[in-house]
This record gives structure tokens, C-alpha cells and sequence, in this order.
């Protein structure tokens, strides 16, 4: 089998960069799909809030996913459900199955990675206790509730205030069952203020920061947890141990981009993102290789995955067609510090890149009344006050081709935090 | 002045808002007009829109998807969910269709929100 472009990965970001490389120009084009249909991670969320920035609508994650399916399939796209990807060399060759076709091999010109990203599990958290069953990770329950009518427990809490536990505190309450309390290692929370207020105030359901699980009883199913708040050094501080009773605990305590299939080939991962380190055009280190969506860097918001992935499907459809304009000698560097965690893309080619480029990236704290500065080697050239920047919510400065054209010599962009 | 968090988007914006004697004055933080209308109503008729799901009989999944069509009356969401309790609707459902109409008489209509085809 031979196609000009293979997508791994039929979520949001998949469905994204399909439509856009079809509409650029490429009429050969393969989406690989684990799952026994399109959308991804998006038939599982059925709260509202997808879609303001793409469609200037509030949609429910199954309706922008069916949005975006509908695309695929209007451009008589292909894609294979059911298809796991075992394996893709530096030779864009793609090892991938199904029941119907077994073991089989793809040659691609140009692939876009978009396998997405997992939660991290119980067993990165070494919480101590028994193993009982009543353990879920927060999209494991999101996935019961939702899709396969299980409701996972009665009495719940939650540890790690993610988007996915926020939501989940809701969902749970709604189908009658208690959620006691969610409980946040650090001291400010992990997911977006919006499900803070929508998700537990509006319940009266606590938050706790500073607070973790410090022992699970129960053999066969979960029976209590214990909850301590923790110090600076995020140590449990004797004597504030409180016991709740509760049959279930979900985990909401970070997504991580699923990125195996990407390091067996060779492409260069950050240790920040656990992403691949892409340029401008969203191209990893491997020629023809790009990468969008959570499988680059874990995102909030579907909209910014769809833009992402859409530019990647517009790259890869220039790639294929020799499009590109030649690279410039030297890269301009991209980097994030003080507080600046990362920024995606790590670099920039002014020939290459588009009028304007986002540039988005995280932060490492809570930052209140601080700027936002970017910095032309040592010159800074951008000075923005934000009222708040927290690591929960992705942040982005734009850049210009015309401001990076203007300087021929520059080496390095720096983005990073100056507090008032 | 009161401070609120939007919530109409992911984007959260911190909305500082003039608000005495139950009259919303100045809304200042916001991005786009949704805050401005947020704040009018989070603070004289708060309002959400909710999500949960419905058992599917003859369907290809166990479970559809649903919301009401618009956002009601934030004390109206348990009766909601509550009238959503033995609501079971048939396969084939598709986007947009009304599994329960005018729910706890809101006269707001819950509708589904993905698509079921049937075994």
C-alpha cells in the first residue's frame, strides 16, 4: 500500500489535518484509527464548551467531532477503523493491523502523527496501600459513564483538579452519586478556572490545594482514603491526615502525549512536552514527519488542536508537493525562560513560516499582574501585562513574518515571565 | 464590585463587574461580548447548559449523548437530570433530535448530541 499522506490517529487533531491536506491539494490520504470509530476522545466528552473559537458555537465534544467526521467524509477521505500502528521506520514505512487485513505495511511520502495523549496512571504516583478495585483514572470513569452506561461508584473523590476530574466531579454528581471532596497536590488547581466554577462551586463540592492521598484502605473494593495536606516541598505534614469513606477514587493528575511510535523512529522528543521538537511547520526532526495536537504538546482547548492539526494537513500537502519555500541557513531559536516552560514550535524559519505565527507554551506557576515579554536576542520587543497566567491554561504570543524578515540576523527568540 | 470567572468558554476570563442593588453596571476583563452578557445573568438569572446521557434500545451503543437545546435556569438542573432518569429512546437517533421536550418545564427541549445507528 502507498499513500502520499498516512495520519495516525482519527481524533480531533486527525480529522483536522486530513480535511486541510485534501483541500491543499493532496488527493492520496489514509487515516489510521485504533478505535471502532472517528473523533477520538471527543465522543467521551458530552459536556459543552467545544467549538466557540472554530465554529462561533458552543458544541458538545461528540458534535464537534461529528462536524469534522462529516468533513472527512464529504472529501471521500480514506480511513481505516479498528487499525492499530505497531511500528513506523525512518523510511516513512508503517506496520500497522487489523482483523480483517492482518499484519500489514503502509509507505508513506509524508506522516502526521496524531496518536493524542494517556493519563497518567496510579502506578507514576506511588500512592501507598492496598490495590483494591474502585481506582479509575478519570477518563477511564468518563469513558464508563458516557459511552458504556457504567456508573464506576457512589462515593467518589477525586485527586488532581485536571480538566477530566473537574468535568467527572460533575457528571458523577449528576448520575446521583456523592463526590466528597477533589484534592490538588499543588497549591493552585491543574485544570481551566471555567470548571472550577461550573464543575464543583456550582455543586458546593471542595476543593482541596495543598492536599494529597496518603493511604487507600480496603482489599477487595476501595473502602476509604486518607487525605494530607502537604508542605512546600509537597511533603505530607503530620497530623492534618482526614479520612473519607468512599468506594471510588478517581485520578485526574496529568495527560502525558503518547509518543512510542515517534521515538522508535527516531524523532527527537522534548522532555518538557514529552512531545516531538517541531519548527515553524510543525515538522519534526524527521523530513516529512509532522506531528499536531495532543501528541505534540497536551492542550485545553479542541478548537487550538483543530487550528494546530490544520496547519500541520496544509504543511504536509506542501511537502508532498515540493512546495516549500528553500530553508534559510539557520533557524531562528525559540526559547521559553523564567517561568516559560516551553514553546511550540522550538524554532522558526522566517522564509518558511506563515504572516503570522502562534507561538503557544506554559507556564511553570501561577503568576498574578506579571508581563509577558519576548525578546529579540537581547532587544525586547514586547512587553504585556496579564493579569493571571497559571499552568493550567496554555498561553501564546503571535509573531509576524514581517517583524522577523526586518531582522536578518537574529539568532534567538526568548519568551519569557518579568513579575511586576 | 464583584469578581467572576466566564464560563462560556475555556478561556476563563476574570470579569470584574460593577454590580449594586441587584443592577449590573460596568463589566471590565473580558475578551468578546459573551462576558459582558455573562455577567448580566450570572448575576440576576444564572443559567447552564446540561449535559448527560440516555439509554439507547436496538442501538449499536448502550448510551446517546444529550443536552438541553439551550441553557436553563441553574436551579432547574437536578429536575433536569432527574427527567432524564427513564427517558430510553430508540436507534437510530441523530444529532439534534428531541428526546425529551419542555424538560421540567423549562421549555427548553433536551436533544441529542451524537449520532446511533441501529443493530
Amino acid at each position: 500500500m502507498k499513500y502520499d499522506i498516512v495520519i495516525v490517529g482519527g481524533g480531533p487533531a486527525g480529522l483536522a489535518a486530513a480535511v486541510s491536506a485534501r483541500d491543499n491539494g493532496v488527493e492520496s490520504i489514509l487515516i489510521l484509527e485504533r478505535d471502532k470509530e472517528l473523533g477520538g476522545i471527543l465522543n467521551q466528552c458530552i459536556h459543552n464548551g467545544f467549538g466557540l473559537h472554530t465554529f462561533k458555537e458552543e458544541l458538545t465534544g461528540p458534535e464537534y467531532a461529528a462536524r469534522y467526521i462529516k468533513e472527512v467524509q464529504n472529501r471521500n477521505i480514506e480511513y481505516k477503523l479498528n487499525t492499530m500502528v505497531i511500528d513506523i521506520n525512518q523510511n516513512k514505512v508503517i506496520t500497522a493491523m487489523n482483523q480483517e487485513e492482518g499484519l500489514f505495511q503502509i509507505e508513506a511520502k509524508a506522516i502526521v502523527l496524531a496518536m493524542g495523549c494517556r493519563e497518567r496512571s496510579r502506578g507514576a504516583l506511588n500512592i501507598p496501600g492496598y490495590r483494591p478495585a474502585g481506582i479509575f483514572s478519570a477518563g477511564t470513569a468518563q469513558r464508563l459513564v458516557n459511552m458504556e452506561g457504567y456508573l464506576p461508584g457512589r462515593e467518589v473523590v477525586i485527586l488532581g483538579s485536571g480538566d477530566i476530574g473537574l468535568i467527572m466531579a460533575r457528571r458523577m454528581t449528576f448520575e446521583g452519586a456523592k463526590v466528597k471532596v477533589v484534592a490538588e497536590l499543588m497549591p493552585y488547581s491543574g485544570g481551566l478556572k471555567r470548571n472550577i466554577v461550573q464543575c464543583l462551586d456550582d455543586y458546593g463540592i471542595p476543593l482541596k490545594l495543598a492536599h494529597t492521598v496518603v493511604s487507600i484502605k480496603g482489599k477487595e473494593r476501595l473502602e476509604s482514603i486518607t487525605l494530607a495536606q502537604v508542605d512546600e516541598k509537597l511533603k505530607p505534614i503530620p497530623g492534618t491526615e482526614e479520612e473519607y469513606t468512599c468506594d471510588t477514587l478517581l485520578l485526574s493528575v496529568g495527560l502525558i502525549p503518547e509518543n512510542e511510535l515517534s521515538e522508535n523512529m527516531g524523532v527527537e522528543i522534548s522532555r518538557v512536552t514529552s512531545g516531538p521538537i517541531v519548527n515553524e511547520s510543525l515538522e519534526t526532526n524527521i523530513e516529512g514527519v509532522f506531528a499536531c495536537g495532543n501528541v505534540l504538546h497536551v492542550h485545553d482547548l479542541v478548537d487550538f488542536v483543530s487550528g494546530e492539526a490544520s496547519s500541520a494537513g496544509k504543511n504536509a500537502a506542501m511537502y508532498i508537493q515540493n512546495k516549500y519555500n528553500e530553508k534559510s541557513e539557520n533557524a531562528i531559536l525559540l526559547q521559553g525562560e523564567n517561568g516559560v516552560r516551553y514553546t511550540v514550535p522550538a524554532t522558526i524559519d522566517p522564509k518558511r513560516m506563515d504572516d503570522t505565527q502562534v507561538v503557544r507554551f506554559r507556564v511553570g506557576q501561577v503568576y498574578t499582574d506579571s508581563f509577558l515579554s519576548v525578546y529579540f536576542d537581547d532587544e525586547r520587543v514586547s512587553h504585556k501585562k496579564k493579569r493571571v497566567m497559571a499552568p493550567g491554561e496554555m498561553e501564546e504570543v503571535k509573531l509576524t513574518k514581517a517583524q522577523l524578515m526586518d531582522k536578518p540576523d537574529l539568532k534567538k527568540i526568548t519568551i519569557k515571565i518579568e513579575e511586576a | 464590585m464583584v469578581e467572576l470567572i466566564c464560563i462560556n468558554c475555556p478561556m476563563g476570563c476574570m470579569l470584574t463587574v460593577e454590580f449594586e442593588d441587584g443592577v449590573v453596571g460596568t463589566v471590565k476583563g473580558n475578551t468578546c461580548k459573551r462576558g459582558e452578557k455573562y455577567a448580566q445573568k450570572e448575576l440576576t438569572n444564572p443559567t447552564r447548559i446540561v449535559t448527560s446521557t440516555v439509554k439507547v434500545e436496538n442501538g449499536k451503543v448502550p448510551v446517546v449523548s444529550v443536552k438541553t437545546k439551550n441553557d436553563i435556569p441553574k436551579g432547574k438542573i437536578f429536575e433536569c437530570v432527574e427527567a432524564l432518569k427513564n427517558v430510553v429512546v430508540n436507534a437510530p437517533v441523530n444529532i439534534g433530535d428531541v428526546v425529551l421536550a419542555n424538560a421540567a418545564n423549562t421549555g427548553v427541549d433536551i436533544v441529542a448530541t451524537n449520532n446511533v445507528v441501529n443493530v
